[in-house]
């Protein structure tokens, strides 16, 4: 395993680790911009962007794009986030620069009008979709009210109305904006040629505008507070609910990803032997997540309407238990046990890998081989997850409901 | 190498190995499907798996996640119509020790009385789940009546069966169901085939086998059912009928639904989405039985553009029957050799696939021989099987505000 990087001279950066054994390469675009980036008057833009891409360019049409993918027996998707747009690929090693010539044409895309219309149309049937299904649009509700006025309380699909006003020209707006090749780490994992990748991204990349990219950080000011929202026909009601937690920059995320594993793993939790092993709860979960300036733990809980106030209570004790008592060190060896298994068997896949070589390097400007993650997931002490658990009080929380339950009882 | 070896119980051991990799992971199938649960009993499979994870051997229920949890292992069980499936992944030096739990919950599982209403709670809360995704809840309809009943039942039964089944219930079907006549134990990764097949061995050589009851089958075709609920979107599945994994014309078949849905040049994402913007989420499945095939489309649209997304899936259906074309086959074979090579880089998924290969055939297909017969599929062999077996006879299922119509003559 050999880590290679290169920056192109209009700032573009590639990086990759190289793995002459795999089967196959992983390529991908990742681009540092997303919801956050947004103003209200474009919000949702990044997302509807990401699908533009795919509607053709200069020299292809959207039937040549989704063609020429399928030609190479690419397995191909592209997702947005509050803070990052990823366009990647796995294919044979043999597909490598057909993968990268073609994703690196799809970023500089035509942004038709006429495109633009019939997409928005799709936009529009995701966002109902989402509206239709579990947890109906309770996370992003509550994101919202979690953040206030900080940037990440943007949502990343937008809202029907937005999306209905959104303009074409502002769409190319954004897009000048925040593709510019400074804003862009190219990432490849597996069977990778290094000095093939950086000759085609030359090629390809060489011209775009270096740009600035900047983006709006600062601290977030997390609210607190409880909100039920009625949703008369939903079966289940279920539980969104937001702490403060570490920053992607902070060394503690690494006891942040145990803590949650201890108290909310989908298996042999805390959480999961209070809620899930007794039936009280259909899924109950503690998640750790992270971004540049803010990071956050996510409790979910979908329930029978009548046990959402004694499952809220359950969760509380739990969390105010542990901000008592600490963790145990077989909790934790147990936690680090799961969590390195975890990332041995998502790395044996290049693509698997790519999200993290990727990932890191576009938040991080970092490189973490397996082994580098291994370890620090190895070297986390009872203490500084205690220290955790001090710093970030579980229990002050942003907690939305949202189901067929008109009034929930505040756990106390 | 695919290595295998039938116990004398019938017990079925089917491994291969993957020396490029650090991990191992196996895929049970025990033959406690849904098709063997008494109408009256739907989820008994279901809730009998839920059970047995509550304590087996030497292991009480907690005893028995911690020592997963120690090893490191990822785990899933599901329930379909033939089996209940347990699988797992792991360090390699973890596998037999991970068998060695998993063999207990096969054959002494506790199944405590004191956690019968736990588990019952647990059932209860799928099946309401399933209330809150008009999606999934749609498939599971359009399934029900498409199959021949048991075949298309749903695994998580309903609340009125949930409610009547007792401890005996559940014990009596591990007794009956959980045997090793069935039984496939696949396994990929990283492994030594010799000191795998001993342990296996001594795990489960002396399980004891037991006869099962024949299946009988009825069938009462409902050409459309449309479900009202209230949503912003419509709903919408149609199934046809196709051929078993185990058919002569299995790969052409299969290959027509892959040019009908794929990639993203694929036939329905092309006409539905793309072209016309009508939905967000469109695809057809082809899913096989033991005996039958059935071939599964799905579209998620807004009620007022529900009628011409259903109008467009069938012509979509009805135009496959005229043929595919040759460069469709190339972009699909492709997409499938590249499938297939990059299925050596998982242990679960290659386990998982020579398990099924060995229930549906007998044996467990090499990814060389599934590349040769995916070589030798001809647009010519694809379009002779269209010809004599067009899309037709549809099941339609809708769920919405609005009932939807559906031309005379096509279901």
């Amino acid at each position: 395993m050999e880590f290679l990087k290169h920056t192109l001279p209009n700032g573009l950066q590639i990086v990759a680790e190289c793995n002459g054994q795999a089967w196959s390469t992983a390529v991908g675009f990742f681009v540092r911009t997303g919801a956050r980036d947004e103003t209200d008057e474009i919000a949702g833009v990044s997302h509807f962007l990401e699908h533009m891409m795919f509607k053709g360019t200069p020299s292809r049409s959207a039937d040549d794009v989704n063609r020429e993918f399928d030609q190479m027996g690419a397995s191909y998707n592209a997702f947005t986030s509050e803070e990052h747009t990823v366009y990647y690929a796995a294919v044979l090693p043999e597909y490598q620069l057909r993968a990268i010539d073609l994703l690196g044409d799809i970023l500089r895309p035509s942004l038709r009008g006429e495109d633009f219309d019939v997409e928005k149309q799709v936009i529009l049937e995701e966002i109902r979709m989402y509206e239709d299904q579990p947890p109906f649009g309770a996370d992003e509700k509550c994101r919202a009210l979690h953040f206030g006025g900080h940037p990440l309380a943007r949502s990343v699909l937008g809202t029907a109305e937005r999306i209905s006003a959104l303009s074409v020209d502002a769409m190319r707006d954004y897009f000048r904006r925040r593709y510019c090749a400074c804003n862009v780490v190219l990432a490849a994992s597996g069977r990778v040629d290094f000095d093939a990748l950086v000759a085609a991204a030359d090629r390809i990349c060489g011209s775009w505008e270096p740009g600035s990219g900047n983006r709006q950080l600062g601290p977030a000011a997390p609210a607190s507070g409880f909100h039920v929202v009625r949703r008369e026909n939903a079966a289940q009601e279920y539980v969104v609910q937001l702490a403060p937690g570490p920053s992607a920059d902070d060394d503690d995320r690494y006891a942040a990803k145990l803590l949650a594993t201890i108290l909310g793993d989908e298996t042999g939790s805390r959480i999961f032997w209070e809620l899930i092993d007794t039936g009280v709860a259909e899924q109950a979960s503690l998640g750790h997540f992270e971004y540049d300036d803010a990071g956050i733990f996510m409790t979910y809980i979908s329930c029978e309407p009548g046990q959402t106030a004694s499952n809220l209570q359950r969760v509380h004790d739990l969390f105010a238990k542990v901000q008592q008592q600490g963790i145990t060190p077989e909790e934790l060896s147990q936690a680090k046990n799961k969590v390195c298994s975890r990332i041995v068997l998502a790395s044996e896949r290049p693509k698997g890998r790519l999200f993290v070589v990727g990932g890191d390097w576009v938040q991080r400007g970092e490189y973490r081989s397996v082994r580098d993650d291994l370890d620090a997931v190895g070297q986390v002490t009872p203490e500084q997850v205690d220290d955790v658990i001090r710093k970030y009080p579980l229990r002050h929380s942003t907690t939305m409901t949202i189901g067929p339950l008109e009034n929930v009882d505040q756990p106390q | 190498m695919i290595q295998s070896h039938i116990f004398g119980n019938g017990l079925v051991l089917v491994a291969e190995p993957m020396d490029w990799l650090e991990s191992a992971a196996f895929t049970i199938l025990v033959p406690a499907g849904c098709i063997h649960e008494s109408p009256d009993r739907g989820g008994l499979s279901g809730f009998t798996c839920e059970m047995a994870l509550r304590g087996a051997g030497p292991r009480d229920s907690r005893q028995f996640i911690n020592d997963l949890d120690c090893l490191g292992v990822e785990r899933s069980e599901s329930v379909g119509e033939s089996h209940t499936r347990f699988s797992a992944a792991t360090l390699a030096g973890n596998l037999h020790e991970a068998l060695t739990i998993f063999a207990d919950v096969l054959r002494r599982a506790h199944l405590p009385a004191d956690q019968l209403e736990a588990g019952r709670q647990v059932m209860y809360q799928e099946l309401r789940a399933v209330e809150d995704e008009p999606a999934q809840k749609v498939m599971l309809e359009l399934r029900r009546r498409h199959y021949p009943d048991p075949w298309g039942r749903p695994s998580q039964g309903d609340a009125a069966s949930l409610k009547a089944i007792s401890l005996d219930d559940i014990r009596n079907h591990f007794q009956r169901a959980y045997r090793p006549t069935g039984t496939i134990v696949g396994v990929a990764g990283r492994f030594d085939w010799e000191s795998l097949q001993d342990h296996v061995g001594s795990l489960l050589g002396d399980w004891q086998p037991a006869e099962r009851a024949e299946l009988a089958e009825s069938h009462h075709p409902a050409p459309y059912q449309h479900l009202s609920y209230d949503s912003n979107q419509t709903q919408i599945g149609v199934a046809y009928a196709s051929v078993p994994y185990r058919s002569e014309d299995y790969f052409p078949a299969w290959g027509a639904v892959g040019i009908l849905s794929g990639g993203m040049s694929a036939r329905l994402f092309t006409e539905v989405r793309e072209r016309r913007g009508l939905c967000y989420s469109v695809y057809a499945t082809h899913h096989t039985l033991p005996h039958l095939g059935g071939v599964f489309c799905y579209a998620g649209t807004s009620a007022e553009r529900a009628q011409e997304t259903l109008d467009v899936l069938l012509a979509e259906l009805q135009r496959l029957g005229e043929g595919v074309e040759e460069h469709e086959l190339e972009r699909l074979k492709a997409r499938i050799k590249s499938a297939l090579i990059m299925q050596q880089e998982s242990s679960s998924a290659r386990s998982g696939s020579i398990a099924r290969d060995w229930h549906h055939l007998g044996r467990a297909r090499t990814l060389a021989e599934l590349d040769a017969l995916v070589d030798a599929l001809s647009s010519e062999r694809i379009n002779a099987y269209l010809a004599a077996n067009p899309p037709r006879q549809f099941t339609i299922v809708t769920l919405g505000r609005k009932e939807l119509e559906v031309p005379l003559g096509v279901s």
